[in-house]
């Protein structure tokens, strides 16, 4: 009973691929191809390489995907998602292992591949329909529809050539998508139009998942993969890392991205760091080729100095020691979520008593744009000694800035400007966010509604 | 191979469409159009006609007056042959857009590219035959002879299309072949009796002096010499026993294509 069952399953799998690995020759090394013989007569022209003539794009992959439902694969840039593609669509063939597709696929992998750049739009959808597949009269019959969908009536019977990219994507999805496929693989083309189209092309797919076709989505949106998928399958340098419920591995897959701009983010800081070290100015000589007179947190125009890059410089009769970026439980890192608390920790040394210190800081976005600059001066806190030891703490209760990368200028200073210890742009943060609102600030903030307005609940 | 093989009618309007795809694209832009298929023979014709008639009279043996257009008589299909070839050898790779992100059977390419050249010398024809009937002394024309035509045309298809397939496939690796194959096919056409007749390499007892010997080697030797034959000669095809080998041969040597194409097949969309 439980063996009928599961051959039924069998059946309705729509996509089938088991233990599939995909090798690729390395271009420039064409050894195996020394003669002409060689080429025609081995049987496995991939297994016949040495390994250091390959590069593995998928290694043992296993994948069902039952009819029906919809399965968004993520990864990194060069993770294996295209080779997977390809490899269901039949474009190229696995080196190990077996893919199986039942029922017509389209594969939208690039919209318009076949299009000819001197025929017109009308004749080159011909052209594109009949290759993928479709009959002429079903051309003739969907021809409206398509151009309708393209928003293409009045270019249709212009050359290509003189489309816009947009233009040329939006037909090619057109005809692409009017292919009536029951197995639809989609490769990161949903960026082809303006907003209006992009939803256009959202309800023609969940149109295609509530007639109960079968798709393969390929995407860097992960937004989309959570709302839309069924499940998700997370590709990491050829392998499988994990697979399932799209929440859970859009979470994993970000928790391990944002690690990885963590490692990257302290890589960078500290080569910054290493660099400027080594231009540090003696306390003999002090500074005496930066000496602004305002506060550097307050300068507004493009000041010199404002336009320096990362650097540092000072006398060091107080040194920073160290700065340390940190989340709202105290650990370490580069990586924040926008709204949550920072702390700024900055780590003073004063070999001697100071009594003229000022301690401040400064935030700029990747554009350079300063977002925020203080210091203790500007906030009316007289010094009076700093000796050995110290910590400086600034806290932001919730960081309110959109999604970016940020740099810090640290620096404590003589009220007059002379520097100790001068640190431009040498720290790096970046902020995270879920919402893709824009400019630099996001003041805390909610929507509130009165009379007759409503919004759909958000699917999922 | 032969399933691949099978599937090919299923191509049929694919082919089609493409094949006017080329046609049209070829054109597309210029004022006479699609007319330049018949002006191109002519105009060809016509610069011959005037060099061999009045730049350099030379004279030629009479059976082969007027020179031009026994000339034109091989120089025609040598076209649709050479250009076919020269065309698929880089289809491929220019075509590896539709490779490599279309599930789309390779071979349509080199094949739509013998056909389209095949168009262009079928409208090629009209011009041949009206100088045939305005120039040639009447009665060299005999129905029972222009029944072989397509025959002739049919064997020069298959041939055509097995090196076609042969060479798109190998230039995929092995890129030098396009620039090898420019220089191969002026070689080729001078050692084919087209500017000059087969006979010159017989004694006057009809038999094949070692020049002959050697030119029946050359495939389109027997091509060139059917077409001058039924169009240009009077008389007899005596070529046709030697011309319906060749058709045998031809349709090996197109399976022979077919399979070292079906045989590379899976390496082309990694390689275009």
């Amino acid at each position: 009973m439980s063996e009928v069952r599961s051959e039924m399953r069998e059946a309705r799998m729509a996509i089938e691929v088991s233990r599939v690995s995909k090798i690729y020759r390395r271009y420039s090394q064409r050894k195996q191809f020394a003669t002409l013989k060689s080429a025609l007569l081995s049987r496995s022209l991939i297994k016949n390489l040495t390994p250091d003539e390959t590069f593995t794009a998928l290694n043992d992959i296993t994948l069902t995907v039952p009819k029906g439902r919809t399965l968004g694969v993520i990864g990194r840039n060069g993770s294996g998602k295209s080779t997977l593609l390809k490899l269901v669509a039949g474009i190229t063939k696995p080196s190990e292992g077996t893919v199986k597709v039942d029922g017509r696929i389209s594969a939208l992998i690039e919209l318009g591949a076949g299009f000819h750049p001197e025929i017109s739009g009308r004749e080159n959808v011909f052209i594109n329909g009949i290759m993928l597949g479709l009959t002429k009269r079903q051309i003739t019959e969907r021809f409206d529809e398509i151009v309708e969908f393209a928003e293409m009536k009045d270019f249709i019977d212009a050359p290509v050539k003189t489309y816009s990219s947009g233009m040329y994507m939006r037909l090619g999805f057109a005809v692409a998508i009017h292919v009536d496929p029951e197995v639809l693989l989609v490769d990161e083309v949903l960026a082809v139009g303006d907003e209006g189209f992009t939803h256009k092309c959202l309800d023609k797919f969940a149109e295609f998942k509530r007639r109960g076709k079968t798709i393969l989505l390929v995407t860097h949106s992960l937004g989309m993969v959570e709302r839309f998928c069924d499940e998700a399958l997370w590709l990491d340098a050829g392998r499988v890392k994990g697979s399932g419920d799209p929440k859970r591995i859009v979470g994993a897959y970000i928790t391990d991205v944002e690690r990885q701009e963590e490692r990257e983010l302290a890589a960078t800081d500290a080569r910054a760091r290493e660099s400027a070290a080594v231009a540090v100015v003696s306390p003999d000589e002090p500074a005496s080729a930066v000496l602004p007179d305002t506060p550097i947190e307050t300068a507004t125009g493009p000041a010199d100095m404002f336009r320096a890059a990362e650097g540092r410089w000072g006398s060091r009769e107080v040194e920073i020691t160290e700065v340390i970026l940190a989340a709202a439980d105290g650990t370490p890192g580069h990586v924040f979520h926008s709204g949550e608390p920072l702390d700024v920790k900055i780590r003073l040394r004063a070999p001697l008593p100071i009594d003229d210190f000022v301690v401040g800081l400064g935030l700029f976005n990747a554009e350079g744009v300063c977002c925020y600059g203080t210091n203790t001066y500007i906030e009316e806190l007289t010094p009076e000694r700093l000796h050995g030891d110290a910590e400086a703490v600034f806290r932001i209760a919730a960081l309110d800035l959109v999604e970016g990368t940020y740099k810090l200028d640290v620096a404590v200073h003589k009220i007059d400007g002379y520097p100790y210890d001068y640190h431009r742009l040498l720290h790096t943060f970046r902020v995270k966010s879920r919402a893709k609102d824009v400019g630099i600030y996001r003041p805390a903030h909610t929507w509130r509604f009165t009379g007759d307005v409503r919004f759909k609940k958000t699917p999922g | 191979m032969l399933h691949n093989l099978a599937q090919l009618p299923r191509y049929r309007a694919l082919i089609q469409s493409l094949v006017a795809r080329d046609l049209k694209a070829r054109y597309r832009g210029s004022v006479l159009g699609f007319f330049w298929s018949f002006v191109n023979p002519l105009l060809f014709l016509l610069v011959y006609t005037f060099v061999f008639t009045v730049v350099l009279p030379a004279s030629h043996d009479p059976r082969i007056e007027p020179f031009s257009l026994f000339m034109f008589c091989g120089i025609l299909p040598w076209t649709w042959f050479s250009t076919s070839l020269a065309e698929s050898a880089g289809v491929l790779i220019s075509g590896g857009n539709l490779i490599k992100k279309v599930l789309f059977p390779a071979e349509i390419l080199p094949i739509v590219s013998v056909l389209a050249n095949m168009v262009h010398f079928l409208f090629g024809l009209p011009i041949l035959a009206i100088f045939l009937l305005y120039s040639l002394p009447s009665g060299r024309l005999h129905a029972s002879e222009l029944a072989l035509f397509p025959l002739v045309v049919a064997i020069q298809l298959v041939l055509t299309l097995g090196f076609a397939l042969l060479l798109s496939a190998l230039t995929v690796h092995f890129r030098d072949i396009r620039d090898i194959l420019s220089n191969l096919l002026t070689f080729w056409f001078f050692a084919t009796p087209i500017l000059y007749p087969y006979f010159l390499f017989q004694d006057a007892a009809g038999q094949d002096l070692w020049q002959g010997k050697l030119l029946k080697f050359n495939p389109f030797t027997h091509l060139a010499i059917s077409y001058q034959e039924i169009l240009f000669f009077n008389g007899p095809v005596g070529h046709l026993p030697l011309l319906l080998a060749l058709g045998a041969i031809s349709v090996v040597f197109f399976l022979f294509g077919y399979w070292v194409f079906d045989r590379l097949r899976d390496t082309f969309a990694e390689e275009v």
